[in-house]
C-alpha cells in the first residue's frame, strides 16, 4: 500500500542560512577535568569544613608564634607556676616547667605540620619522577623491584639510629630517615599508574588518531597522576606527624627540647596520671590535624576520579 | 610452574642477601664505643677494651666479619647477644620472646579477619546507609590518629572501668583480652576498608548486572561472584600476616609489658648488639619475602585465571 505524501505549502520553509560560527559549535563538550573535580570536592560540606579546619589551624599555628614572643627556653625557677591546673590565665593549664600548654602547643602544631609538609614535598616529588621513569623504561624495572624489596625488609630504625649518629637527632634526621623508605611506595604506586594509563584503550585510540605526544601528556596522563600525588601528598602528612609521635614514644624522635606534637603527647603521656589535662590540647589539636589530612585526602581521590564526576 | 617457583626462590634468596648484608655494612659505621655496656665501659682500661672489642671480631675488616657471620649461620649457630641480653645465645633469646608476639598476633590476625571481613560486608551491602557511615568513622579514627593516642586511652579507661589489669600477667587470662583486642583494631580496619572498596568496585562490573539481570537473587550474586571476587586481592596479604606476627608489636607489648619481640629489634639497634641485629633482619626479612612469595601462590591457587609466569604488577592494597 502506497500512500502520497499530501502536498506541503512551500511558504511554511525558508532555506536556512549558512553559519559557520554554528557549525563548529557542535561536538564539543564543555567539561573541564579540574572544574569537575572541585565541583564534585566541594559538593560535601565535611568536605568544606575539614579543608577550612585545616587552613585556619596551619595559619594559627605559623602566625601565633610570631605574636606571642615566648622564649621556649627560659627556666622557670618558680615552682608556683609548675603543673598549674586549667585556669583563667592559662586556659589548659602549664607544663612542668611552667609553660603555657596553649602556646606550646601552637608551637609544636608547627614544627609537626613543617615536618608533614617537607616529608610529604620530598616523598611525593622523588616518588613522581622514580615513579614515572619506572613505569616507562622498561629495563628499570628489574632493578627499581628489587630495590623495593630490599628497602621495604631494611627496618626504618637502622636508618634513624645511623642517621643520628652521622647527623645528630633533629629536624632533618627524621626527615631523611622517613623518606628514605617513603619515596619508593609512591613511585610504586605511580608506577602501577603509570602502566595502566599508558596501555590504557583511550590511550592507544588516541595513539592511534595521531595525538602528538605532548598533548598524550597534558591531557590524557597527566591529569591522573596529578590528582593521585596531590591525595598521596595529603595522607603522607598524617602519616609523617604520627611517625614522629611513634618515634618520639621509642626515644628517637626530635630532641626532648623540640617542642613539637610527638614531644608533648608524650610528655603529657607519661604526666597523665597526676595532669591529665597536660594531654588533653595536644591531642585534641593533634587528632584535629590527622583526621582532616586524612578526610581531605581520600575524599579529594573519591572527587578525582571521572566516575563519579556529574 | 616449577620453573617459576624456582625463580622466585631465587630471587628471594638475592633479596634477602642484598638486606642481609646492608644492614650488617651498615651496622659496622656505627661508632666503636656503642659495644660496651655502660658499667663495662667505666671499669675497662684501654687496654681491656681493645682486647674486648677484638674478642668480639667487631676490629677485623667488615667482610671478614660478614664471612664469620655466614659460616656460623650454616652451621645454625647466629652468636651471642651482647648488650642487650649479655653472652646469651640470640636463638635462646629469640626462642623465649617469640611465642608471646606469635600467639598474640594470631589470635588477633583471627579476630581481625572475623571482625574485619564481616564489617567490610555490612558496609559494601548497606553502602551509603548507617552501617556504611558508622564504619567509615571507625576507619577513619583507627587510621588516621596516631595509634599510641587510642591504645594509650583504651589502656587507661577501659582497665579503670572494668577494673582489669593494667598490664600483662600469665597466669591471669583476663589480662590477656585487652592486648588482643588493641592489636587488632587496625587490622579490623584494614580487612574492612578494602574489602568494602573491592566489593564495591566488583559490584559496579557487567557480569553482575547481568546475573541481577538474569533474575539470579541478589544474595546469592553477593555471595558467589562479589565476595568471592573481591577475596581474591586480599588474599595475597594473609600468608605476609600471618607469618609476621611473630615480629610482635613494639607500642602494644610495651604499653601492656608483654615479654615479646616487638622491642626487641629497636633495642638491639639503639645498643648495637649486632648479633641480635642480624638474626632479628634475617629472620624477618625470610619471612617477609616468603610471605609476598606464598601469597602470589595462594592467589593463584584461589584465582585460576591469575597467571604468575607472565608479570608480576598486581595488587594495590597497601
Amino acid at each position: 500500500m502506497i500512500r502520497t505524501i499530501p502536498e506541503v505549502p512551500a511558504e511554511l520553509f525558508r532555506p536556512a542560512a549558512f553559519d559557520e560560527a554554528a557549525a563548529e559549535r557542535t561536538g564539543y563538550a564543555r567539561y573541564s577535568y579540574w572544574r569537575s573535580t572541585f565541583r564534585t570536592f566541594l559538593k560535601s560540606p565535611v568536605s568544606i569544613f575539614l579543608l577550612a579546619l585545616i587552613v585556619v589551624l596551619t595559619t594559627a599555628s605559623f602566625v601565633y608564634p610570631l605574636f606571642a614572643h615566648m622564649d621556649l627556653g627560659a627556666v622557670n625557677l618558680d615552682t608556683e607556676t609548675w603543673n598549674l591546673s586549667p585556669n583563667r590565665d592559662h586556659v589548659f593549664g602549664t607544663d612542668g616547667l611552667g609553660r603555657d600548654i596553649w602556646a606550646l602547643t601552637w608551637y609544636g602544631t608547627r614544627t609537626s605540620l613543617l615536618l608533614g609538609f617537607v616529608i610529604a614535598l620530598l616523598d611525593v616529588g622523588i616518588g613522581m619522577i622514580a615513579g614515572a621513569l619506572w613505569g616507562y623504561v622498561r629495563k628499570l624495572d628489574r632493578i627499581m623491584t628489587e630495590l623495593y624489596n630490599v628497602l621495604n625488609n631494611i627496618p626504618q630504625t637502622v636508618f634513624l639510629v645511623l642517621l643520628a649518629y652521622i647527623m645528630r637527632p633533629g629536624f632533618w634526621t627524621i626527615v631523611t630517615a622517613l623518606c628514605s623508605t617513603g619515596w619508593i611506595g609512591i613511585a610504586r604506586f605511580v608506577r602501577n599508574k603509570v602502566i595502566t594509563i599508558r596501555d590504557a584503550e583511550y590511550n592507544v585510540a588516541s595513539r592511534c588518531l595521531g595525538t602528538p605526544l605532548r598533548r598524550m601528556i597534558t591531557k590524557n596522563v597527566l591529569p591522573y597522576l596529578v590528582s593521585i600525588l596531590i591525595m598521596e601528598a595529603a595522607l603522607t602528612i598524617p602519616y609523617s606527624i604520627g611517625s614522629e609521635v611513634f618515634l618520639g614514644f621509642i626515644g628517637l624522635g626530635l630532641p626532648i627540647d623540640t617542642i613539637s606534637l610527638g614531644n608533648l603527647v608524650n610528655q603529657g603521656k607519661n604526666n597523665f596520671m597526676l595532669y591529665p589535662y597536660q594531654l588533653t590540647w595536644p591531642t585534641v589539636i593533634l587528632a584535629a590535624i590527622t583526621v582532616s589530612f586524612y578526610i581531605v585526602g581520600n575524599r579529594f581521590s573519591d572527587a578525582s576520579d571521572p566516575r563519579n564526576h556529574v | 610452574m616449577g620453573a617459576y617457583v624456582l625463580k622466585r626462590l631465587g630471587q628471594s634468596l638475592i633479596t634477602v642477601s642484598i638486606v642481609v648484608l646492608t644492614v650488617f655494612l651498615l651496622l659496622r659505621l656505627m661508632p666503636k664505643n656503642g659495644y660496651f655496656t655502660r658499667e663495662d665501659y667505666v671499669n675497662m682500661d684501654r687496654d681491656a677494651r681493645t682486647a674486648y672489642l677484638r674478642n668480639l671480631g667487631v676490629l677485623d675488616d667488615p667482610f671478614t666479619q660478614f664471612g664469620r657471620f655466614l659460616s656460623g649461620l650454616a652451621r645454625g649457630d647466629l652468636g651471642r647477644s651482647i648488650t642487650v641480653y649479655p653472652r646469651s645465645p640470640v636463638l635462646d633469646v629469640i626462642g623465649e620472646k617469640a611465642p608471646y608476639s606469635l600467639w598474640f598476633g594470631l589470635a588477633a590476625l583471627a579476630l581481625s579477619m572475623a571482625l574485619g571481613l564481616g564489617l567490610g560486608i555490612l558496609m559494601a551491602r548497606f553502602k551509603d546507609r548507617f552501617p556504611d557511615g558508622a564504619g567509615t568513622v571507625y576507619v577513619t579514627i583507627v587510621r588516621a590518629i596516631p595509634s599510641l593516642i587510642w591504645l594509650f586511652f583504651i589502656q587507661q579507661w577501659v582497665t579503670a572501668l572494668l577494673g582489669w589489669p593494667m598490664v600483662f600477667y600469665e597466669d591471669r587470662p583476663v589480662s590477656w583480652v585487652l592486648p588482643t583486642i588493641s592489636l587488632a583494631l587496625s587490622g579490623i580496619a584494614w580487612y574492612a576498608i578494602w574489602l568494602r572498596r573491592f566489593m564495591v568496585d566488583e559490584e559496579n562490573k557487567d557480569y553482575v548486572k547481568f546475573a541481577v539481570s538474569k533474575g539470579l537473587p541478589w544474595k546469592r550474586v553477593m555471595r558467589g561472584h562479589v565476595l568471592r571476587n573481591a577475596l581474591v586481592p586480599l588474599v595475597q596479604y594473609f600468608p605476609q600476616q600471618i607469618l609476621l606476627t611473630i615480629a610482635g608489636s613494639l607500642l602494644i607489648e610495651s604499653i601492656y609489658s608483654i615479654p615479646g619481640m616487638g622491642g626487641l629489634l629497636v633495642s638491639a639497634i639503639r645498643q648495637q648488639d649486632n648479633p641480635l641485629v642480624q638474626a632479628l633482619v634475617l629472620l624477618y626479612s625470610v619471612l617477609g619475602v616468603v610471605g609476598v612469595f606464598l601469597g602470589d601462590l595462594l592467589m593463584v591457587l584461589v584465582d585460576p585465571r591469575i597467571k604468575l609466569a607472565e608479570s608480576s604488577g598486581k595488587g594495590a592494597a597497601a
